[in-house]
């Protein structure tokens, strides 16, 4: 198997994997790096968002080649201390339930206040859709998202 | 108010306490023989030794409290909110308390029982007795070294004091409060006395969620552990015949490529119930390095089906299901007066069928575990609702003894109900005892869509009679594949309200495996019926709410004993969402919809808001009221609300698991569609304010929003709807073409 350099959280890792692994797999199996959820497989949940280059995407849908030289982001290294505006914004409003796809919300709404750093109600709707929530705690994640952009802003 | 009634339970045969080798004290007590109010203590107190303990209090000589939940944690919330019930009664200020899942204490769990009894309803007598007690026994140690009388003693998180005003801490007692004899009478604080009862704490976990710590069952990792992908029948109906798997082991990553299913197969011959919940076919297991090699190996086996029982489809399903609401082979689980000569002699009859189809359960993390099948021990990890069950299903399945299965639950991903069957528990022990390895085994999206134990799909077909403008006979009759509703169900509202009154019920046996999914039964019927409501007053030509309001005033639960709701804090739960959500005074742009319903103990009144934006109904907003009687954490209870209103919702719009030659139509979520933050209404929650016991919030909302949406758009729409989804039928969802305007 081919093995691959990649830089993720600041750091460069080798990793040794079949060229077909998703990023996701990579990540959760070979990294340790287990926050990065698996929710569908197919881009559709967005339980596995990642940023590379500072945007979001789904990492189980993305190949190795494609982060080829780019530097990601995990909720792992979102923060150094779990005090991204994002994450304290989470912890405010206790958005979870069950928990499980709140990495991939985190770091959807993250990469989308560096873009949209003053955004409206329906700016956040629309960038937050992609993002299944089972438990359907989507009120307390538009709230968690405004006030993020509101402390961003500061 | 009922809050400070009389226990039935011995608290000696739940508790004991002793000191810590290290210092301090360890109170265990035995949460699920609390929870059962009239069962027996199972042997006698002298014998009782930790290993019959599952719940435990440690107080460090520092007096640092850590209370360990044995209880499995969905996302319903009662890691937090079950400690917060201790810690009020022990009298130590919350943010001293450190939370633990039990399975951290890997000596004292090794028999850990947990299960749907174990909620806030259940819990609420034992775990005030418990802090209680333990605080109790810290202040007759106290009252021992100053030579006073405990009751001379006051006590302020974790700080008893006496009458001279000195103070001892908690840790400073501990030692002697273990050594005491466990006291029979303790007093519960008042309502009036909560410090940390009905305030905001946020979930134990959410640093770590929020940071992305591992925490769920498909984050555990073992030493040497291996993954292992499962080929399971395509269809429901169809057995496995051969297979071929030189590709597969071809394969790099691939370790092993193997039958199993004997073994489940065994279990199910010694008890066929299972059968509806389980499998019974073989299944091809691909054990690899990695997950991606074992889901992609997986894909590369070809395997050869054949039919075993009957191939169903979801048309067969509903010529069956409508053929059993017409003929006569129902079972009738209550009875009032009679229906049959009331419809007879009524001057009017309205009679409605609605049709629901399968759901799958969709919990965002699929469904996976962990076994570790050695000579001297069955090691178990992983996300399980019913962690007792399964531990005694695998000791059957392999022929070990009880005490040899050591399970341990992680948080988990979703529950709704499919991780109470534990199918992938027993596939994971197999695995490990064909192969000799720890080993996780892993769901795709796809397996969890398409191999799951669903909601069944459900008809109903109400009858009412009416004579005289008055409601006189209401017949509800339930057609359902493979169970039907249970316990007190058919003796909820309107059963008590109407003179004459009748449940049937009958069952279709299919080979689709199903199960409980968030709030069986009501989590349609109550849709079913307050839609039909909706219909009954437009032909009484009565208020809609007048005549919820009259039938509650016929209610005599103090004359039956199976009606447990109570007539009056539903009409209070109604006055407020009439108040609340601005009902008869919106503007004409704002089509309302009003259900009110009783579940799971709570009483719950919900109006849905329908505006109309680019000639198609949007629903806006949910006003929600809600009687849990006391709220044990308003923040965590708020998210549970929102959530089952926003999930009733999006499944009453959107859900359905279609079945054609035996396959389901969806495998993952671009075909199944989830509800998404988009169309996520507003939810505003009214909380009754009241000194009840408290009664659980993880489902008893989601039930009342189908019905209130249906009700809403009816308005809207003038349209009827009898069919869930309600996007099944999108003619229905269009105004009517006079009623555009420009």
């Amino acid at each position: 198997m081919p093995t691959y350099q990649i830089k993720v959280n600041g750091e460069s890792k080798t990793v040794d994997v079949s060229e077909d692994t998703p990023v996701l797999w990579v990540l959760r199996d070979h990294l340790e790096l287990v926050g990065t959820k698996y929710g569908c497989g197919i881009g559709q949940c967005g339980a596995c968002t990642i940023h590379v280059e500072g945007t979001a995407m789904r990492s189980c849908s993305l190949t190795l080649a494609q982060i080829d030289g780019k530097s990601i982001t995990t909720i792992e290294g979102l923060s150094e201390d779990g005090t991204h505006p994002v994450q304290e914004a989470w912890k405010e409003v206790d958005v979870p339930q069950c928990g499980y796809c709140q990495a991939g919300q985190i770091m959807t709404a993250s990469a989308f206040l560096e873009s949209n750093p003053n955004p409206t109600e329906d700016d956040v709707k629309n960038a937050m859709h992609g993002n299944i929530c089972r438990c359907a705690s989507y009120t307390r994640i538009r709230k968690a998202v405004m006030i993020a952009s509101e402390n961003m802003d500061q | 108010m009922s809050t400070n009634k009389t226990l039935t339970f011995s608290r000696r045969a739940f508790m004991r306490t002793s000191s810590l080798a290290g210092g301090g004290m360890l109170i265990g007590f035995n949460l699920f023989q609390a929870c059962k109010p009239k069962a027996a203590p199972p042997i006698d107190l002298a014998e009782l030794n930790y290993n019959d303990f599952n719940a435990f209090i440690e107080i460090a000589d520092n007096g640092a409290v850590t209370i360990f939940s044995p209880n499995p944690e969905i996302g319903q919330g009662v890691k937090t909110s079950m400690p917060m019930i201790i810690a009020e009664e022990l009298d130590v200020a919350w943010k001293d308390v450190y939370v633990k899942q039990g399975i951290l204490d890997t000596k004292n769990y090794t028999r850990q029982v947990a299960g749907g009894s174990q909620s806030i309803r259940h819990g609420w007598d034992a775990l005030r007795q418990t802090g209680a007690t333990a605080k109790q026994m810290l202040v007759n140690a106290a009252a021992a070294r100053w030579g006073v009388d405990a009751s001379e003693l006051t006590v302020s998180e974790g700080v008893i004091t006496n009458a001279a005003g000195e103070t001892l801490g908690y840790g400073d007692v501990v030692k002697e409060a273990a050594l005491l004899e466990v006291p029979e009478d303790v007093t519960l604080k008042s309502p009036k006395e909560y410090k940390i009862i009905g305030k905001d704490a946020s979930n134990v976990d959410i640093d770590e969620i929020a940071t992305g710590k591992p925490l769920f069952g498909l984050d555990y990792k073992a030493e040497g552990m291996v993954y292992a992908a499962v080929v399971r029948p395509p269809a429901f109906g169809k057995k496995l015949v051969s297979y071929d798997d030189t590709k597969a082991r071809a394969m790099s990553g691939v370790i092993d490529i193997f039958k199993i299913g004997e073994k489940v197969r065994g279990l199910l011959a010694e008890d066929p119930s299972f059968g509806s919940k389980i499998s019974s076919s073989d299944k091809v297991v691909v054990v690899a390095n990695s997950t991606w090699q074992a889901f992609k190996a997986k894909e590369a086996i070809q395997a050869v089906w054949e039919e075993d029982t009957t191939i169903e489809s979801t048309e067969e399903h509903d010529k069956k299901l409508i053929e059993l609401l017409d003929g006569n082979k129902f079972e009738t689980p209550r009875s009032d007066g009679n229906v049959e000569k009331a419809f007879a002699e009524a001057d009017e009859i309205l009679e409605r069928t609605y049709e629901s189809p399968f759901l799958p359960h969709n919990c965002m993390e699929p469904m996976n575990f962990y076994a570790d099948v050695t000579s001297e021990k069955v090691h178990l990890v992983g996300p399980i609702q019913t962690p007792e069950w399964k531990a005694g299903l695998v000791a059957k399945m392999l022929g070990r003894e009880e005490s040899d299965i050591y399970l341990e639950m992680t948080r988990m991903g979703g529950g709704f109900g499919r991780r109470l069957y534990g199918d992938f528990v027993l596939e994971a022990a197999e695995i490990s005892n064909h192969i000799k390895k720890p080993v996780k085994v892993v769901s795709t999206r796809e397996d969890d869509m398409q191999t799951g134990v669903y909601r069944p799909a459900i008809k109903y077909r109400i009858k009412a009679g009416v004579k005289d403008g008055k409601l006189t006979a209401y017949h509800l009759k339930e057609a359902a594949i493979n169970d039907n509703m249970y316990g007190l169900i058919p003796n909820f509202f309107p059963a008590g309200a109407i003179e004459n009154y009748q449940v049937d019920i009958a069952k279709y046996n299919s080979s689709i495996t199903t199960g409980a999914w968030r709030a069986p039964y009501t989590n349609f019927l109550a849709y079913a019926e307050q839609s039909f409501f909706d219909e009954l007053a437009e032909v009484m030509e009565v208020d809609k709410i007048q005549l919820r309001l009259d039938l509650l005033d016929k209610v005599k639960p103090e004359e039956d004993e199976r009606i447990q709701y109570s007539p009056e804090r539903m009409k209070d739960v109604i006055k407020m969402a009439v108040e609340k959500s601005g009902w008869g005074t919106k503007p004409k742009n704002v089509y309302q919809g009003f259900v009110n319903y009783y579940c799971h103990n709570t009483h719950v009144a919900e109006v849905a808001d329908v505006e109309i934006e680019n000639g198609a109904p949007v629903v806006k907003k949910i006003t929600c009221v809600v009687d849990c009687g006391i709220v044990v954490n308003p923040l965590g209870a708020l998210n549970q609300i929102e959530g089952g209103v926003i999930d009733g919702v999006g499944h009453s719009m959107f859900g359905e698991l279609a079945f054609e030659d035996g396959k389901p139509m969806a495998n993952n979520f671009d075909r199944y569609r989830l509800i998404r933050m988009k169309e996520a209404p507003v939810v505003e929650t009214f909380l009754m304010e009241n000194e009840y016991s408290p009664t659980g919030l993880g489902e008893p909302t989601l039930p009342p929003a189908g019905g209130a949406v249906a009700n809403a758009l009816k308005a809207a729409t003038g349209n009827r709807l009898y069919k869930q989804p309600f996007t099944k039928t999108p003619e229905l969802l269009k105004m009517p073409q006079k009623e555009i305007i420009g």
